[in-house]
């Protein structure tokens, strides 16, 4: 007669992403030990973050020593733009993946002197959906919208935008062409995010980039 | 969910089970996971492996918050953080950020016809 193989089950009630949280703490404590700021940036692709930080390295560095992480599928373009500020930069290709793992960001930190560094700008690959689940050990996410991508999609993409410390509105130089509506941004950001610091800027023209500077120069701002 | 199957293998493995008949998963509201994409994912992952003839079971976590002023806890249906009673945008969320491997259902199905057959039907 043919025996049924006893069937059990366990318990198991383990973090699926639990090896990146270990990871990103150890990341954590190797930024703090060396006094550095770490700040991941995420927007979709197109929101402006290479230019952003393009600009702001022109105007801070090197008063503030400054390095990048950059992520992205392919190609090292964006740390050779990065690079041309004098700043250090390291190019993390992943390779098909859709976001930065904090085992990553420890392999492409080695590449970096951390004590010359004051602030450390992660730029995470552009995608508003995977990059919310990967702690790297970061201090602060800064989630970049441009005024050209409609106000609701921090209703659209609720997740990313609430675990944001600071949202920055990029593009303002485009708002009137494309009929930005600011308070209806503002309202879907007051449902999604309420604890978000809001920054209206263009990195284009410069407009609005000071009191983003203000942020970067006073962590407890 | 590679990682998801790496684990439950590994459980497999550490429980000397050669078979996988189920995998249970928590995915909170705030997860940033969709549970069609984990099925989708579990249906091309799984093959070859002995979790090839699994049942993928996701438990939804809805959000939770609670607000402070009002006291109270609230299951929100959706995304928003805003009390439901109040309107205070002041609350602290007490569930649905969960990503995890809640269990496993498994067996040794033995002899070497039972190890295979996965791959064989699959």
């Amino acid at each position: 007669m043919e025996r049924m193989p006893e069937r059990w089950t366990v318990e198991i009630g383990e973090a699926i992403l639990g090896r990146n949280a270990e990871l990103a703490a150890q990341n954590r404590s190797r930024f703090q030990d060396a006094g550095l700021r770490v700040i991941n940036i995420v927007s979709s692709p197109g929101s402006g973050k290479t230019a952003l930080l393009e600009r702001t390295l022109i105007d801070l560095y090197p008063r503030i020593g400054m390095g990048v992480i950059v992520g992205d599928l392919q190609t090292d373009n964006d740390a050779q733009r990065l690079r041309r500020s004098g700043a250090p930069a390291v190019q993390i290709t992943t390779g098909g993946y859709c976001h930065l793992e904090a085992s990553m960001v420890a392999r492409a930190m080695e590449k970096l002197d951390l004590s010359a560094l004051k602030v450390l700008f992660i730029e995470n690959v552009g995608n508003l959906v995977c990059p919310s689940a990967y702690d790297l050990g970061e201090d602060q996410r800064v989630v970049l919208i441009s005024v050209t991508e409609g106000e609701d999609k921090p209703l659209k993409y609720p997740v990313i935008f609430r675990n944001a410390d600071v949202v920055l509105v990029t593009k303002m130089d485009l708002a009137e062409a494309v009929g930005f509506d600011r308070a209806a941004l503002e309202q879907a950001l007051c449902q999604v995010a309420p604890q978000a610091r809001v920054f209206y800027l263009s990195s284009r023209t410069g407009a609005g980039m000071d009191a983003w500077y203000d942020y970067l120069e006073h962590p407890s701002f | 969910m590679q990682s998801t199957l790496d684990i439950a293998l590994e459980w497999a493995g550490r429980q000397g089970a050669d078979r996988i008949h189920k995998l249970g998963m928590r995915v909170g509201a705030l997860s940033g996971v969709v549970p069609d994409a984990l099925e989708f994912a579990f249906e091309v992952l799984r093959e070859g492996t002995p979790a090839a003839e699994a049942a993928l079971e996701v438990e939804y976590v809805p959000l939770r918050i609670y607000c402070p002023a009002c006291a109270r806890e609230y299951t929100i249906d959706g995304y928003w953080y805003t009390c439901p009673d109040c309107n205070g945008v002041d609350t602290e969320v007490r569930q649905g950020r969960e990503l995890e491997i809640a269990y496993v259902e498994l067996s040794v199905e033995g002899e070497s016809d039972g190890a295979n057959a996965g791959a064989l039907d699959g």
